[in-house]
């Protein structure tokens, strides 16, 4: 299943709520793909905090992920740039995916969960 | 075809929740079955048994409820994401000691686990947000 992180975190609960999706996937034994795209970029960027709203925060998910097996992490390549960010600004390994291959990665996988 | 629907916006606030019924309405009249709506995120409120709208406008809340008496349309609510918002059915009121309760049946509390199935098992999964 692929699931796709589309909004910033702090802001909104999607984020979070996209994130929770893709663990209970996987807890389920699903191979997740996670793939950032616009604003969703700036979940990955490093030295996040919890922030002033009592919020808990997604950056301690992100580092969770590879206890559940979660390891396809793709971002898109643009989305980054469009933010001024590079790979190496962000908190995790993640592999850059090109705009063109976006829609061959939407179609190789059998659910698909837009957040 | 099997479909399941993912709502993930309040009624009354965003068009999402109505244009899913729209849909739900749209596809059964093609003749395919509508089995699963999830109601993740504010997509909880369209399970509010409290719902009162003005009689003029559209009641989503039984929309909703006719699609399960019509179709036998699972109506699943993410625990989470409900108990978060103050949708709790009578079990979970009673469990929290809260006096009232806010979701009743068709509606029923479930994980986010349901949705994860759903994607798998159905032939499609459309999703409506704001």
């Amino acid at each position: 299943m692929l699931v796709v992180l589309r909004h910033a975190p702090h802001g909104s609960s999607w984020l979070r709520e996209g994130l929770d999706v893709a663990l209970v996937g996987a807890a389920f034994g699903q191979a997740v793909t996670l793939l950032f795209l616009g604003d969703g970029v700036e979940a990955l960027v490093r030295n996040q905090q919890a922030g002033a709203l009592g919020q808990k925060g997604t950056h301690p998910t992100l580092d969770m992920l590879a206890m559940y097996d979660i390891e396809k992490l793709l971002v898109d390549s643009e989305s980054l740039a469009e933010r001024g960010l590079t790979l190496e600004d962000l908190q995790l390994p993640v592999a850059p995916i090109a705009a063109q291959a976006l829609p061959a990665l939407f179609a190789e996988h059998a659910a698909v969960f837009n957040f | 075809m099997r479909y399941a629907l993912l709502v993930q916006g309040a009624p009354y606030s965003h068009q999402a929740a109505h244009s899913a019924l729209r849909f739900a309405d749209a596809l059964i009249a093609r003749g395919h079955r509508l089995e699963t709506v999830f109601f993740y995120h504010d997509g909880v409120y369209n399970a509010s048994r409290l719902a009162s709208p003005p009689q003029d406008e559209p009641h989503l809340v039984d929309a909703w409820r006719r699609l399960n008496e019509q179709q036998g349309t699972a109506l699943l609510v993410c625990v989470a994401a409900a108990l978060r918002r103050g949708l709790l059915d009578e079990r979970e009121a009673k469990r929290h000691g809260k006096q009232g309760y806010s979701l009743e049946a068709p509606f029923e509390l479930t994980g986010v686990g349901q949705l994860v199935d759903a994607g798998i098992t159905h032939d499609r999964l459309i999703t409506f947000s704001p």
